[in-house]
């Protein structure tokens, strides 16, 4: 008997884990453009000025 | 014209077809200057694997404007479009509808080579917007909006833009929350369900109750939050006691609900949860798609849209610009040549021609004098002129004429999904009720359980997704096209079409510049200014592209006359000189015997200088497009022109097409009604510049465009020129997906018969019901999809 029911209440936990990740990311966006991000990571960005900036700025912060 | 050799070479840059004018630049071909400039900025700035993305990625650039974005100096205005802005940087969200490919992105997202002081970019490719976030030492919003504009991605910056899109945003985000909600307690419930299915032996029957109320629990939420819309819908149409489709499915759910509870409460069966919970989700799934869809065509008829964000006012001999919302009664306005006039206003200028066709659908520009009232909605046509404002924006006439529902195209027929589900629940509450009173008499423990069943089983999913998907999918395929419809209601007006009426200026011929061609002595740089100046403020298409080819006035003319002979020509005094633009005898030239192209002949202080010829070329398969829609359509042609062009088009249409010439836009208006009066369904074909109220007028209205970012609200579709050829096509598939959502609706009826039977036969299982409801809705939308596309695919659509 309790098997079952702590591995229910196991399962349905975990699921609302995911359910709740899933409203997080709702919430916070991740569906606004669906596009965008699949064809952003495919630029080739070594020239980009920000983002070399940007991380060279990291680098000498942890220096 | 033997000297041409046909070789086609598309412009590097936009991928446009390069005519004679082409310009040869790094090896390169480009259709314009623009096009080269844009290529120029982007190799200096080692930006070229802008084209490595796509091929010709680019916006064409032949239709340029200067001085745009002046207004984004004012405070106001800024404070109005920024996101965020402190004393070094700013943060704005500028629309751009131009965004359309992965080129786009890159290129955007690349701006701070464009602009060092660009520190962030970032597109948001499915709203088509774009987040700059930049420093402002030298640098500002307008210059900003310049630079978008330069490179072809200029922000198309109004009222509507920043109140609404928010709101679509939340909505949004609301269907995948419940869709998330649905989709998390579906799989629960399904697998809980899995023990019921398979039978429980004696030993694990204590477990029964803790599933089944694990399952009741799930439903909650399904039922009284993702599921909440329907309720809301049936609801509201029962209040104006219309039924709704809707209606029988919320009565379905909370009829299985209810029932499903009570089984459970009372420990008599399993209930019917996992059945419940898949069909609102499958429910969801549509009704997603559905948005998605439809966003994609979001075609917005909101007045705002069309009023200029802000307007020049005159103010102590200073000119700055304002709000419109902050226009004053006694304000002194500066409207240039197109602006909405965006407040009732009296003209202080001598005289002025304005617009109306935004407000009645008549194009014919009426003369003002000063003293006249202009009500708000007027576009100024020509010359700039001073208006002194006699309301505020907000309690304008046209405020009030746009919020009016009665300026709505009205609905002949209601849809067809509403004619069908009237009937359908008329039917299932009969056959309900029928074989409740049998049961009563057979066997009254079954009766409740079979009256029940009924509405559950022929709870119309199907039914209720068979219409979205189908038209979903049409509208996908027309737009692929280039065909675009305000919504997916015009598909079914579209069906019923049995006349079609085309305009010729514009919309069975081209109106590329290119065709124009002026014979005679040549103009000098200040005579073009000055005839530009004298066409400007004419609405003739003839003008428009006369004045297309000449180089723009500045300041150092001024228009002192001008009057527009219909029919005749125009004539003007530019700076005390004398011009004259129009036919032969009006401006007392000699009549050339060319006759397949117009001519527009010219005379500068009282000499004849020559003439520019414009030749009508047709759109490309024009004759084969007419030979085709012939079978099926009733065809006719009207022309604001002469008869010049009579015996040539009588050869390119099918024999007895009625051909009008000299059509005001009234008589265009006329006819349209004349044939609507004889009971036609007429499809009218325009440019939506001189032909404003016919469109308006016919039950579809399709304005043809060459740019798709230009339209009139009369209309209730765009079309691009390219896809002009294949508007046979376009309608067959229109007709035939009426079949399609017909038959859909058979497979749909053949599960929901089949299920009642069962049902009525007091034999309905949970199981059954489970299996039966998404298997129809996913054969249904499977169904609708793939015949829709195998059948545009097989146009070659």
């Amino acid at each position: 008997m309790s098997v079952i029911v702590i591995l229910i209440i196991t399962s349905i936990v975990v699921a609302v884990v995911f359910l709740a990740a899933f409203l997080w990311s709702v919430k916070s966006g991740q569906y606004d453009d669906t596009y965008s991000p699949s064809v952003r990571m495919l630029f080739d960005d070594k020239n980009k000025k920000s983002d070399g900036a940007e991380s060279d700025s990291e680098v000498d912060q942890k220096v | 014209m033997n000297n041409s050799v046909a070789i086609k070479t598309s412009c590097y840059h936009c991928g446009d077809a390069c005519e004679e004018d082409q310009i040869q630049f790094d090896d390169k071909s480009f259709c314009c200057s623009g096009c080269k400039t844009v290529y120029e900025i982007l190799s200096e700035n080692d930006l070229c694997n802008y084209y490595d993305l796509e091929s010709n990625p680019g916006i064409s650039q032949s239709n340029k404007g200067s001085g745009l974005f002046d207004y984004l100096e004012n405070a106001e205005v800024k404070q109005q479009v920024l996101d965020f802005a402190d004393e070094q940087q700013e943060k704005v969200t500028l629309f751009i509808p131009n965004i359309h490919c992965s080129s786009c992105i890159w290129l955007l997202e690349h701006l701070d080579r464009l602009a060092p002081q660009v520190i962030h970019s970032n597109v948001n490719f499915t709203q088509r917007k774009l987040n700059v976030h930049y420093k402002t030492d030298g640098f500002s919003l307008k210059q900003l909006a310049e630079l978008l504009h330069r490179v072809g991605y200029g922000p198309v910056i109004n009222l509507e833009s920043q109140e609404d899109a928010e709101q679509v945003n939340q909505a949004d985000k609301k269907l995948w929350v419940k869709l998330g909600v649905a989709g998390f307690c579906f799989g629960n419930v399904m697998l809980l369900s899995f023990p019921e299915y398979l039978g429980l032996s004696e030993l694990e029957k204590e477990y029964q109750s803790i599933f089944r109320w694990i399952s009741a629990l799930m439903s909650v939420p399904v039922v009284f939050y993702a599921a909440s819309d329907y309720f809301i819908s049936a609801f509201k149409s029962l209040r104006q006691r219309f039924i709704n489709i809707d209606v029988p499915i919320a009565l379905g759910i909370i009829t299985l609900f209810l029932r499903s509870f009570y089984e459970v409460a009372a420990s008599v069966g399993s209930g019917y949860f996992d059945s419940l919970v898949s069909l609102i989700f499958f429910l969801l799934i549509g009704k997603w798609f559905q948005h998605k869809t439809y966003r994609n065509l979001s075609f917005d008829r909101d007045y705002k849209s069309y009023f200029p964000l802000a307007v020049l006012r005159k103010k102590d001999d200073a000119i700055d610009a304002v709000m419109v919302k902050d226009i004053k009664k006694g304000d002194e306005l500066i409207i240039r040549n197109t602006e909405v006039v965006p407040a009732d206003a009296i003209l202080i200028d001598k005289d002025a021609s304005v617009d109306y066709s935004f407000v009645t659908g008549e194009s014919a520009p009426v003369a003002k004098v000063k003293g006249d009232l202009i009500y708000a909605g007027g576009r100024l046509v020509g010359k700039q002129a001073h208006f002194i404002a006699q309301k505020d924006v907000s309690q304008s006439y046209l405020t009030s004429l746009w919020n009016d529902q009665a300026f709505e195209k009205e609905r002949k027929s209601k849809r067809l999904i509403d004619q069908v589900s009237q009937y359908f629940t008329l039917i299932i509450m009969l056959v309900a009720t029928g074989s409740a009173v049998y049961w009563q008499q057979v066997d009254p423990s079954k009766t409740w359980l079979v009256f029940t069943a009924v509405l559950i089983v022929a709870c119309p999913c199907a039914l209720a997704l068979a219409t979205p998907f189908t038209w979903g999918s049409v509208l996908r395929v027309f737009s692929r096209n280039q065909f675009y419809l305000k919504n997916a209601d015009i598909i079914e007006d579209l069906q019923k079409i049995d006349t079609i009426v085309f305009d010729k200026t514009g919309t069975i011929t081209e109106t590329a510049s290119q065709d124009l061609e002026f014979v005679g002595e040549p103009l000098t740089v200040e005579e073009q200014q000055m005839v530009n100046l004298a066409v400007a403020s004419s609405t003739h298409p003839l003008s428009r592209k006369v004045k297309q080819s000449l180089i723009a006035a500045d300041s150092n003319y001024a228009l002192e006359e001008f009057e527009e002979h219909s029919g005749k020509g125009v004539y003007a005094v530019v700076s005390g000189v004398e011009v004259k633009l129009g036919s032969a005898s009006f401006v007392g030239a000699e009549k050339s015997t060319e006759a397949e192209s117009s001519e527009v002949f010219l005379s500068i202080g009282g000499r004849v200088r020559g003439g520019f010829l414009i030749k009508n070329t047709y759109r490309k398969g024009f004759k084969e497009l007419v030979s085709q829609l012939a079978s099926t359509f009733k065809l006719s042609v009207l022309s604001g022109d002469n008869e010049a062009e009579k015996a040539r088009l009588e050869s390119l249409l099918p024999a007895g097409t009625p051909i009008h010439f000299k059509q005001s836009p009234h008589n265009k208006l006329q006819s349209v009604k004349e044939l609507q009066s004889q009971s036609a369904n007429v499809m009218m074909m325009g440019d939506g510049l001189n032909d404003a109220g016919a469109l308006k007028q016919s039950n579809v209205g399709v304005a043809v465009t060459e740019d798709i970012s230009m339209f009139s609200p009369a209309s209730d579709a765009i079309m691009h020129a390219n896809a002009f050829g294949s508007l046979s096509k376009l309608m067959a598939l229109a007709k035939q997906a009426k079949w399609v959502v017909i038959a859909s609706f058979g497979i749909s009826f053949i599960y929901n018969i089949g299920g009642l039977s069962f049902a009525v036969a007091g034999w309905l299982t949970p199981l059954f019901a489970a299996i039966l409801m998404p298997l129809s809705s996913i054969s249904v939308v499977l169904f609708t999809t793939l015949i829709i596309n195998w059948l545009g695919k097989r146009k070659g659509l």
